[in-house]
């Protein structure tokens, strides 16, 4: 069996190669979801490397590398995805789930699914990859990027049929999950080096601002960003 | 088995901003008060603490102080024939839980309602006859004036340490105060917080355009300040971290912050957290309320707890439920109009405007919970209506809340939802763009109501309340020409994009709107027209109070928290002063 380490490397290597955002990031390929800035491989507390790979397709096409920001995975997105489906989140907390359960309901009633936001993940890469195979001879993530972004889009748009998964539950689900974790507070796993508050010149912690809305008014302001850890 | 308790003067149930109220004063009044709250102790000190707090996902985004929708939800459906089901995880507004209620996480936004909100009915009668007012709206006057309330106001405006400008003391108007609003009998009891750069355009352009801007009352202190039941206040740090937020500055009034020192030093003041009330006891040949029954939320134990009064603070949600649970009152048909429980269920529409700025550094994360720049001209019916086709209207502000970027993310119309050009888009605007809102006004429609779920329960084996809802033709009317006033605003700013977001389409539960719900145990006049009297004392029990917004009969164009903290205080009063000494129906039936 492959491990982990390498099959991201060489599934998320093959992916990227096919966009120029390889050239535009070449540490992207060193630096993967797999390998953090430390070298130490990062356990995967409950996707399976499989659905891993698949996330880190799609996610690096919502947030792609460029200029303004490494991609998502690069930035720690899947680590994100993996450490909230494993825990309380992915497990249904705060989510009422008692039948009976109209999961066709229109948009405007949200989360109406029967399935834990982990099990929907996990249901819904499984029924992706079965409808990559069957109607583009590839899971998805061995289909290059430029393939990839129409499949997003028509899962956005619930153009595509899955099974027992609404495909625009599950797009919904990775895009909320994706933008999460790329802002949120790094101590969740996303946002590696702050990346993502860096590109929009958000300050994060310690947020008390009483004299600087004064004397910043109309003027930019400009900090390092500190996150919870940099309390800690 | 239940567990028989010791019977007390008081129980209130809920103990957000209206049960503080209330236990306070009965104290005051040498009752001995029991709250009783579902949810878990808190106060700032332990709570609130940083760095933990400035967690966008954990309070914002995974709602961590709000009510758990997996334990008790609420149904939705937008019609009385559609199939109702539950909000599986809460969304358009957000229900409080655990002491301070949804009060510990405000914004803090603390208007007076107009002296025209508390008649309604009956001003717009006077003033454009009855045959315009459409058959479906079920407005009423509340039967409390606002020169009755208007002592309340005050008092609850003191013990926020509310930083305003007042527009009309006396009668008198005052330059940059709100015109519009009724008489006060003085100042605000803080300065005005400092305006941010985007509420300085705001009132430049709204100014240009003759219109009135003024600062939005807000209940975050703009210095530190001790309120008259001796708590003290610290001055805001505009830390963006407010509304979803507990304040680790307590510079937000909050029940705890403003109330709880003085209630933690009453020896007449006991509190019980943990502790759901899932019935009123009733004895109807009496039309009494004997006391509450209560499940501790960790054991499962019941418990009955008697009291001789009976308080419920429980906000819109709970205490309609809990009168249809527990048999008081008859249940509103909304295809005869007849009965009155769940009756004027309202919530309010409130289309955004969003403005780009393609020179502007508005620092968007530097902000309070209040923070604002609002004109009140075309609110409520401070405009002409004659050649409308609608009534109401609502506040057009330009808050400067937070730019907590999970949630803040604005790009211009026609900007996809991902990939790179979404990303040079968000990293373009987030520093140039800030947003209006209109508060719209909400007037009852026969077809909004509140009942019981046939088909889903919560934990404890309750029906979960049913919520029946939709934006009427006079609310999309009324937001969509108020919202062209806040564009034309947007443009005088100067804006390079004026992006207006009307609400369209049914009533969606999960975009975050307003927690601005009220009715469902509205008052009046008579039995016939009401759940509770002018004093919200129950018309089938004289011994229980029915508290909060879930009394208005409709919805004004404000944040709801002042008034329905002055009707409380004013039920408070009459509790205290009259019924105390001679208990029995303070309006003869
Ligand atoms: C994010 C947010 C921002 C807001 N901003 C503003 C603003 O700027 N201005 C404004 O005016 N308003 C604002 N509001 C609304 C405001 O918070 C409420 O109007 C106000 O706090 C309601 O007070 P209340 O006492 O009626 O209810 P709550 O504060 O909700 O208190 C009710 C309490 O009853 C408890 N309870 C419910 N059922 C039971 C039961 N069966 N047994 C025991 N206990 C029970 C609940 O747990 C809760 O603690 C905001 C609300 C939210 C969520
Ligand atoms: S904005 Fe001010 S009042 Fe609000 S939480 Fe921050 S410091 Fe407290």
């Amino acid at each position: 069996m492959l491990d982990r380490r390498s099959f991201i490397l060489s599934v998320g290597t093959a992916a990227l190669t096919n966009t120029s955002i390889a050239e535009a990031a070449p540490s992207a390929t060193a630096d993967t979801v797999a390998a953090p800035a430390s070298g130490a491989p990062e356990a995967l507390l409950t996707l399976t490397p499989k659905e891993a790979a698949l996330l880190t397709a799609l996610v690096d096409r919502l947030i792609p590398a460029d200029d303004l920001s490494p991609s998502a995975s690069q930035c720690g997105v899947v680590t994100y995805i993996d450490r909230q489906l494993a825990g309380a989140f992915g497990a249904g907390a705060r989510l009422y789930l008692e039948g009976p359960f109209r999961p066709n309901a229109p948009a405007v009633f949200g989360y109406q699914s029967a399935m834990t936001p982990l099990q929907l993940v996990q249901a819904g890469a499984a029924e992706l990859d079965d409808w990559s195979t069957a109607q583009r001879g590839k899971p998805i993530a061995a289909l290059p990027a430029a393939e990839l972004d129409p499949v997003l889009k028509d899962l956005e748009a619930g153009k595509i049929t899955l099974g027992r998964v609404k495909a625009t539950a599950f797009f919904e689900m990775l895009l909320q999950l994706t933008m999460e974790g790329f802002f949120a507070d790094p101590i969740y796993g996303g946002n590696r080096d702050k990346a993502a508050w860096r590109m929009i010149g958000y300050p994060g912690l310690p947020a008390t601002y009483a004299k600087a809305i004064r004397t910043h008014r109309g003027k930019r302001y400009e900090a390092e960003p500190k996150s919870i850890a940099d309390f800690a | 088995m239940v567990q028989q308790l010791k019977p007390v003067d008081v129980v209130v149930v809920g103990l957000g901003w209206t049960g503080a109220i209330m236990a306070r004063e009965l104290t005051k009044a040498g009752l001995e008060v029991l709250a009783i709250e579902r949810g878990p102790d808190r106060d700032a000190a332990s709570s609130f603490a940083l760095p933990s707090i400035r967690d966008e996902l954990r309070y914002s985004i995974r709602q961590e102080l709000m009510q758990d929708a997996k334990t008790d939800p609420v149904s939705f459906r937008h019609r009385p024939t559609d199939e109702a089901l539950p909000i599986r995880r809460f969304g358009a507004f957000l229900p409080g839980d655990g002491v301070g209620g949804m009060g510990t996480h405000w914004n803090g936004n603390t208007f007076r309602f107009l002296p025209t909100d508390h008649r309604l009915k009956s001003h717009l009668t006077e003033r454009y006859g009855a045959a315009r007012i459409p058959d479906y709206m079920t407005i009423q006057d509340w039967d409390v004036s606002y020169d009755e309330l208007e002592p309340h106001y005050a008092k609850f405006e003191a013990v926020c340490g509310v930083s305003g400008k007042a527009g009309n003391i006396r009668g008198a108007i005052q330059a940059g105060g709100n015109p519009f609003e009724g008489p006060r009998s003085g100042e605000y009891p803080n300065k005005p917080l400092t305006p941010s750069h985007a509420n300085e355009l705001f009132r430049k352009g709204a100014g240009d355009l003759g219109l009135h801007p003024f600062p939005a009352p807000a209940s975050n202190s703009s210095a530190p300040y001790t309120n008259p039941e001796g708590a003290k206040l610290g001055g805001c740090q505009y830390c963006g971290h407010c509304d979803r937020f507990g304040c680790e500055a307590d510079a937000k009034a909050t029940p705890w912050s403003t109330l709880g020192p003085a209630l933690t030093g009453e020896a007449k003041f006991r509190k019980l957290t943990q502790a759901y009330v899932s019935r009123v006891l009733y004895d109807k040949a009496a039309k009494r309320a004997t006391g509450v029954r209560y499940i501790d939320v960790r054991s499962g134990e019941t418990f009955d707890q008697p009291a001789e009064i009976v308080v419920l603070a429980t906000w819109v949600f709970g205490n309609t439920r809990l009168l249809l649970n527990s048999g008081i009152g008859t249940p509103y048909d909304p295809k005869t109009g007849s009965g009155v429980v769940g009756k004027n269920y309202c919530y309010q529409i409130q289309p955004t405007c969003e403005v780009f700025f393609e020179t502007e550094e508005l620092n968007p994360f530097m902000g309070a919970g209040g923070l604002g720049m609002v004109v009140d001209d075309f609110n409520g019916d401070n405009f002409d209506h004659s050649n409308l086709n609608f009534f109401g209207g609502g506040y057009i502000s330009l808050g400067s809340t937070n730019g907590r970027p999970i949630n803040f993310r604005p790009t211009p119309p026609g900007t996809p939802r991902w990939g790179a050009k979404w990303k040079s888009e968000t990293a373009k605007w987030y520093r140039r763009t800030a947003s209006m809102l209109v508060e719209g006004t909400n007037y009852s429609s026969r077809a909004n109501f509140l009942d019981l779920d046939p088909n889903y329960r919560n934990v404890f084996g309750d029906p979960l309340l049913r919520v029946t809802y939709n934006f009427t033709d006079n609310d999309r009317a009324m937001a969509d020409w108020v919202l062209g006033k806040a564009a034309e605003i947007g443009r005088a700013m100067g804006a390079t994009v004026v992006a207006p977001k009307p609400r369209k389409g049914d009533f969606n539960v999960t975009a975050y709107q307003s927690s601005h719900n009220s009715g469902g145990a509205i008052m009046g006049k008579s039995p016939a027209d009401s759940v509770v009297n002018r004093y919200l004392q129950h018309w089938d029990a004289h011994n229980l109070f029915v508290v909060g917004a879930s009394a208005f009969p409709q919805n004004a164009g404000y944040n709801p928290t002042a008034a329905a903290a002055a009707l409380t205080y004013w039920a408070a009063q009459a509790i205290a002063g009259a019924y105390v000494k001679h208990p029995a129906p303070l309006v003869p039936a």
